[in-house]
């Protein structure tokens, strides 16, 4: 379609499950140290989803002992071992930049019940 | 000089990213470079200098005049659209009608790439050369993007030569040098260099061996 899509097709990934805003994933990153390297967990709400193609990124929001931490991986990084799906989350935003400003119970996302929703 | 010395034209298909081998993104220019042909090979006894002339580009042959047609049957070879002279005194390792293609350059090579850069008709001084324009407020009337003073008064009465003024801007040939080959797709004659080049897509660059060296 595309006329760099024979390039970019050699970096996309295709084991990316089908996650959206508000969903809670449990990111498992490489982690290199001098030679030896390592998985480390990030778990967390989406409150983004950008770009597209070899370009498209993602964004993890956990709070991590009081304080807001916040991580973008692009979605075809190599050093994304895998991600995996914990939750859906019940959102009628793309980008949920309004859970900065929540904090306790009101920052928590309802998950999203399937067999209502049908 | 190096020995290994080759040149390539070819066409710019865009930009796009990939991982290196450290999971680093690398920003990386796409182009589709060659095959190319040998059409002359000019030596000091012959021409007084050396180099050595590439043809690119598939043309109708009915579209080739007469002298033009007679310069690439001379070399064997079937006429062509683009053609592109390389100075350089590795010349006589080329033959006459030899093919070039991308293998002949290798991954981690430095470059230097020429190319037409975009166009951007006529332009003003601020983006021109970058003129920080007048005030948008104190008083200023009309005048935001002007370029202020471009002289004195009666003496010398004139304005001079070379003050950078509004103009075409854009549309030049420009070098980009020592910039590195990321990766080659001989299958499909892919170079992927890292780094941006000049001009837009689809437009045709030269892909060349550095002139200053590795």
């Amino acid at each position: 379609m595309n006329t760099l899509d024979l390039v970019d097709a050699a970096s996309l990934k295709s084991d990316i499950p089908d996650f959206r805003p508000g969903d809670t994933l449990k990111v498992h990153v490489k982690v290199v140290e001098g030679n030896r390297s390592r998985i480390q967990l990030f778990q967390g709400v989406v409150i983004r989803r950008q770009g597209g193609g070899v370009r498209e990124t993602f964004t993890v929001r956990k709070v991590s002992f009081g304080v807001g931490v916040e991580r973008t991986f692009p979605v075809h990084t190599p050093i994304v071992e895998k991600i995996e799906l914990v939750t859906r989350g019940d959102v009628r935003r793309a980008k949920l930049y309004y859970l900065r400003d929540l904090r306790g119970k009101k920052a928590k996302i309802r998950e999203k019940r399937d067999n209502v929703a049908k | 000089m190096s020995t290994n010395f080759t040149g390539l034209l070819g066409e710019k298909l865009g930009m796009t990213q990939v991982w290196d081998e450290n999971n680093k993104v690398v920003p990386v220019t796409v182009v589709k470079a060659g095959p190319c042909v040998v059409t002359q090979v000019k030596t000091p006894e012959s021409d007084g200098y050396s180099s050595v002339q590439i043809a690119f580009g598939a043309i109708d042959p009915r579209k080739v005049n007469k002298p033009a047609s007679g310069h690439f049957a001379k070399a064997g070879v079937t006429p062509r659209r683009h053609l592109v002279e390389l100075r350089t005194p590795a010349a006589t390792e080329f033959t006459l009608g030899q093919e070039i293609a991308v293998d002949h350059f290798e991954v981690g090579q430095t470059i230097d790439v020429v190319g037409t850069t975009k166009g951007k008709g006529f332009a003003g001084t601020m983006k021109r050369h970058g003129f920080s324009g007048v005030s948008a407020s104190h008083g200023a009337h009309r005048n935001h993007r002007k370029p202020g003073s471009i002289g004195a008064c009666a003496t010398p009465g004139r304005v001079f030569k070379g003050v950078r003024m509004a103009g075409h801007m854009g549309h030049v040939r420009k070098t980009v040098q020592n910039l590195t080959i990321h990766s080659i797709d001989v299958e499909n004659g892919l170079i992927l260099i890292k780094g941006a080049i000049p001009g837009p897509k689809g437009y045709i660059v030269l892909v060349r061996t550095s002139a200053k060296g590795a």
